[in-house]
């Protein structure tokens, strides 16, 4: 019984949502049978920081050609590192950008298919993970023989409470990889700013989001009158700025900004699993939408079931006479 | 250059979705279907490249014949032929199964590039478009929101987390999978609906293409999520309801 946790680095430290995946691993196994990875060209930092958590070993998966990410390159060393264990079970990623580029690739490539974004480990195991865009579950089961790959969505597993600092260090081990420069066939650049932000949505204490509900970027106006007599910040779930509705740097989920205000009121947003990672944190949530059964009330505090071209001009109305 | 794109037919996104009385798909019967939306800008891409440098634009999709009302859309907005592979199964191949019909489908056209969503809305694994590039022996990248063709190959954008993006080079053959949101979709024509059906559409039968039909992960059941937090929900007319929360918002939650 192994379990492999593959560890993924953001300018020098381990991920928060790579401490998420340890939790997760740890409904698996206990601590003694997970094995902590960290990748990379100099790995030394990384590795200490890991062997002071709640695992059993770590190792340190090095090689200059590791210095960047890329798919063939994080794919060729842990192919080997796996094979180089003694019968891994399971294989944990945090579902990031980066697991989600390279992870399904890993497992075809070892015969297997990548169970992703799991919100929930059951007896079994058995892996929930959310389908129809939140509406509803799916229980998913490890048929094959062979690792079994699971990627963890971010927030589903608590990092503070179940993967603690541990007193004692974890052992900490080395392998090199064989990699030829010839076999990374991608050349990636250095990651860039998309444009400056004029917007911080971190710093707003209420935000008024709106959502694919709004139907035309000439309605906008109305959840703008919203937002003032709020004192609110406007924001967006994703196709309202795909749509380019609204700017990309007013956008909030997990491709545009994490923001957890005082309040936050979500307007004609379903609350698909990209947008709730964005915004599950704020304190307190509201949200207006014609479907009782959209995933947003699965995490708001209030909700309104209704047309939103009625309840969004009736709530302005509201707030401007509860300021007189 | 010869692009592939590979589209996958998705419930609508506003049809209500019940769970089957086999619990391990959806209720099919009454629903309406449109065309997955990373897939639509995969294949807007598709079209704004073939424009640019020439070459043919050909869809692809895997399920049953319904499915051919989305391929026909695509054909309307200005893919030159298309290959559907016709298969009942669909929902009950994993993802590995599925990418396998779809690669064996691509294999003997040879494309320059292949372009899909990065996920479904319906499944939404986002592994699709990866394990068709492993399996073909191809480089890859994901979550691409603009491809350039370089002397090289190609140049694309890369969305990372957090408003942070890459720009990665990849040589000839490739897979793409496309993020939503890099270019703008257009509509079909009503021009483009007429020559759509007279567009070369091949069926191919999933049998036919002879693979592996096992699975290494199976959906076993599907449910409705169990509510996490109690939601109040405010009754009454539009009025009556904002003028409670109102309340609500000052008095309970003290947020105003």
């Amino acid at each position: 019984m192994s379990i492999l946790l593959v560890l993924e680095e953001s300018g020098g430290k381990i991920k928060r949502a790579s401490w998420e995946a340890l939790a997760a691993a740890l409904r698996l196994g206990p601590a003694e049978s997970v094995t902590a990875v960290v990748i990379g060209a100099q790995t030394e930092a990384l590795a200490t920081e890991a062997a002071a958590k709640t695992v059993g070993k770590v190792i340190r998966l090095e090689h200059p050609l590791l210095a960047h990410y890329t798919a063939d390159g994080f794919c060729i060393a842990l192919q080997q590192l796996i094979q180089n264990q003694d019968a891994t079970q399971h294989v944990v990623f945090a579902h990031t950008y980066q697991a989600r580029d390279y992870a399904p690739a890993l497992a075809c490539r070892m015969g297997q298919l990548l169970i992703g974004d799991v919100v929930g480990i059951d007896e079994g195991p058995v892996f929930t993970r959310q389908l129809m865009q939140g509406r509803l579950n799916g229980s998913y089961r490890h048929n094959g023989n062979g690792p079994c790959f699971v990627s963890v969505q971010a927030g589903a597993f608590r990092a503070d409470t179940d993967a603690g600092p541990n007193a004692a260090s974890a052992a900490i081990t080395t392998f090199t990889p064989t990699i030829d420069a010839a076999q990374i066939r991608t050349r990636p650049g250095e990651p860039f700013r998309g444009s400056a932000q004029t917007v911080d949505l971190n710093s707003a204490q209420r935000i008024v989001s709106v959502g694919r509900g709004i139907k035309d970027a000439a309605n906008l106006p109305m959840v703008q009158d919203l937002a003032t007599a709020l004192g609110a910040e406007l924001a967006a779930s994703r196709p309202i700025c795909d749509n380019g509705w609204l700017p990309m740097e007013r956008q909030v989920g997990s491709s545009g900004q994490t923001v957890a205000p005082k309040l936050y009121l979500a307007v004609g947003i379903s609350g698909a699993i990209q947008h709730l990672v964005g915004m599950k944190g704020s304190q307190c949530i509201v949200a207006i939408n014609k479907d009782p059964d959209a995933p947003i009330f699965e995490v708001a505090d209030y909700g309104i079931v209704g047309d939103l071209f009625e309840v969004v001009p009736a709530l302005t109305q509201a707030l401007k006479a509860a300021k007189q | 250059m010869k692009i592939i794109v590979a589209i996958k037919q998705v419930p609508d996104r506003d049809a209500p979705v019940r769970i089957a009385p086999s619990a391990n798909w959806i209720e099919e019967r009454e629903l309406q279907w449109a065309m997955n939306e990373p897939d639509a800008y995969a294949l807007e891409e598709a079209l704004l490249l073939k424009e640019k440098v020439g070459g043919e634009v050909i869809v692809l999709s895997a399920g049953p014949e319904r499915v051919g009302s989305t391929i026909r859309e695509a054909l309307a907005k200005g893919a030159d032929r298309a290959i559907h592979i016709v298969c009942d199964d669909l929902n009950g191949r994993d993802a590995l199964g599925v990418a396998r019909l779809l690669a064996a489908a691509i294999k003997p056209e040879n494309p320059d590039l292949v372009l899909t969503g990065l996920q479904s809305e319906d499944v939404g694994l986002g592994q699709t478009g990866v394990i068709v590039a492993e399996l073909l022996g191809l480089p890859h990248s994901t979550m691409i929101l603009q491809v350039e063709k370089i002397e090289a190959g190609f140049k694309v954008k890369r969305e990372l987390e957090e408003g942070w993006f890459q720009s990665i080079e990849l040589p000839t053959p490739a897979v793409l999978t496309m993020q939503s949101g890099g270019n703008n979709l257009r509509y079909a024509t009503l021009m483009g609906i007429k020559r759509a059906k007279t567009k070369e559409l091949r069926t191919v039968n999933a049998a036919e293409l002879g693979v592996d039909i096992g699975s290494v992960v199976m959906l076993e059941r599907i449910t409705a999520p169990i509510k996490q937090k109690s939601t109040q929900i405010l009754p009454g007319s539009a009025r009556g309801a904002a003028a409670a929360l109102v309340e609500k918002l000052k008095t309970e939650a003290r947020v105003l």
